[in-house]
């Protein structure tokens, strides 16, 4: 087996017995980028000298007794990510050259707790889309086919790791950018609660939705990184106060006698038949491992979309006023067409006289969503559903069609309205293609989230399909 | 619904091919049509949520901390003067 198709959990324990070093774990990943991302292009930069310099100084705190949690692991960050001293573009040519003068707080962390951080991870500009394409550098290929998108807009974090060409990757999900890929990518990826991971340095896209989460190949690999990431942060005030338990602790404890909502509604709502066949398998699955099945209802998921197209363009229009080209970047002239489009809308439904019908009313149907999780976990610890209501489409396949791309994501934003966390994990292949499916809970359950992922992984083990480059 | 692309677009200080204006101005109206769905919803004594964890007032000590160093603040800029940004005039003189 190669070092950097190890897992988390393999690499950290090898690095700790030192069976391998962290420079030859690097070099491993830095050795599959060069070998592979020109053609799947997950990375805007790539830092072999950083990466390399870093993992040396991993290396001899290894040998000195350290046992920071993500010593000498490298791993990739979306490119939305302030890292100080390297290239931070958010896949826009606004930013091209923006060098930032300090580290986000989750960067802060990984690298405190002894990452390698291997390069910036590709994504749609400003993680606008579903599917990478909307990078002013390039589309992300899906390295399962690489005729077909990743899923976005954490689009290079996910192909990068289901790739191989690290060992995990950090994303962004606003209203499904890490969920959609990892499904597509056959990886698991974590949307935490909203305010559970501070904010702070990360390109602001929604800041009423913006949850800093994570990919990693399995759901145990995935807790040891919430472990490092979350918290309160005193310079993002929407952090609680809120003790952060250790997340793998509990997650073997089994799912006998869970009740696991199925919501109607995403199961009859046009799903692609093959998909909605592997998802009555799924729950065949959790039945036979203990769990009790409970049928619930969420009457107003199919508003949404609707709900969701106002409130997060009003907030990009508001996010994005900051880019000026004075201070830093270039100016507004650079946008793409997706950031203008949404620039476009938000200030329109923001402007004189439309605020009440559009961003007022939207908040309104926020709070009727939000009401209609509560409702069903009163009676259920978590629900099991698809994350998307199809396989990853063709590149190009919905680039001229908006509204299309759009109704992408109509099994993710409720839980970015909600701000409850959602988990992906891998449930199988259809045509060759990757199909995963989401656990939610209520906020601040992201203990359950790896309790329910972590029984259905181990019974079925489809993290270990790996695609053919 | 129609937005009058040519005057949002001077709200949001994005300048816009003439082209723009036409694929943009028939996008926009699309997701519009589909986003009307809401008025199909009575939401008359909902309350809006802006904020989903009910956190209110969140303060701190008003204690000043070293900030980044003016050198660093400007060092992504194309256009300084003597330690400042350096911007075109906002205000002129009235005649």
């Amino acid at each position: 087996m190669n070092l950097n198709s190890l897992t988390l959990k393999e690499a950290k324990k090898g690095l700790l017995s030192k069976d391998f070093s962290s420079v030859e774990l690097t070099k491993a990943c830095l050795g599959q980028i060069e070998k592979y991302d020109k053609e799947i292009n997950s990375y805007i930069t790539v830092c072999n000298e950083e990466a390399l310099k870093q993992a040396e100084l991993s290396d001899s705190k290894i040998k000195d007794g350290d046992d920071s949690p993500l010593l000498g692991i490298p791993i990739a960050v979306k490119d939305l990510y302030s890292t100080k001293g390297i290239r931070t573009t958010a896949a826009s040519k606004v930013l091209e050259n923006y060098i930032p003068q300090y580290d986000a707080t989750a960067i802060a962390k990984i690298k405190n707790a002894g990452a390698v951080i291997l390069g910036k991870a590709n994504c749609d500009a400003w993680a606008h889309g579903s599917s990478g394409e909307n990078s002013d550098f390039g589309p992300t290929k899906n390295p399962w086919n690489k005729n077909c998108v990743p899923g976005g807009s954490s689009s290079g974090s996910a192909a990068s790791l289901a790739s191989d060409m690290c060992i995990a990757s950090t994303g962004t999900d606003t209203g499904g950018s890490i969920r959609l890929p990892a499904s597509f990518c056959n990886i698991v990826g974590l949307k935490p609660t909203y305010g559970r991971v501070s904010r702070y340095g990360i390109v602001a896209m929604a800041s009423s939705l913006d949850s800093i989460g994570h990919f990693t190949r399995t759901v145990e690999d995935n807790a040891m990184f919430l472990n490092v990431t979350a918290g309160k942060d005193v310079f993002d005030a929407t952090t609680p106060y809120i003790a952060v338990p250790d997340y793998a602790k509990g997650i073997k404890n089994g799912i006998e006698n869970l009740k696991i909502g199925v919501p109607k509604e995403y199961i009859n709502s046009g799903m692609d038949p093959v998909l909605s066949d592997l998802f009555q398998n799924v729950l065949t699955e959790f039945e036979s491992l203990g769990a009790n099945i409970i049928n619930v209802s969420l009457p107003h998921t199919e508003y949404a979309i609707a709900c969701y197209y106002i409130i997060q363009p009003a907030e990009v229009s508001s996010n994005l006023a900051r880019y000026d080209g004075i201070r830093y970047g270039n100016d507004r002239s650079y946008f793409g067409k997706e950031a203008k489009r949404r620039i476009i809308l938000g200030t329109y439904t923001l402007s004189a006289g439309y605020y009440d019908a559009y961003y007022k009313k939207a908040m309104q149907v926020r709070t009727l969503i939000k009401k209609d999780f509560e409702d069903a976990f009163k009676n259920i610890d978590a629900i099991v559903a698809p994350v998307s209501p199809t396989l990853p489409w063709k590149l190009g396949e919905k680039v001229n069609d908006p509204l299309k791309m759009y109704l992408s994501d109509i099994f993710t934003v409720t839980a970015n309205l909600a701000g409850i966390p959602g988990l992906s994990v891998p449930a199988g292949l259809v045509d060759g293609l990757p199909v995963g499916i989401q656990i939610l809970g209520p906020q601040f359950s992201e203990e359950m989230l790896y309790r329910v992922g972590y029984a259905f992984e181990q019974k079925t083990k489809h993290y270990k399909e790996k695609p053919k480059l | 619904m129609k937005i009058n692309i040519s005057k949002v677009s001077k709200l949001a200080n994005i300048i816009l091919t003439d082209e723009e204006k036409t694929t943009f101005e028939q996008q926009l109206s699309e997701i519009l049509n589909y986003i009307e769905k809401l008025n199909e919803l009575d939401t008359k004594d909902i309350l809006p949520t802006s904020q989903v964890t009910d956190l209110e007032n969140v303060i701190r000590e008003d204690k000043t901390k070293p900030s980044l160093e003016q050198e660093n603040v400007l060092s992504n800029t194309k256009s300084k003067h003597n330690g400042f940004f350096k911007t075109k005039a906002v205000l002129s003189e009235l005649l």
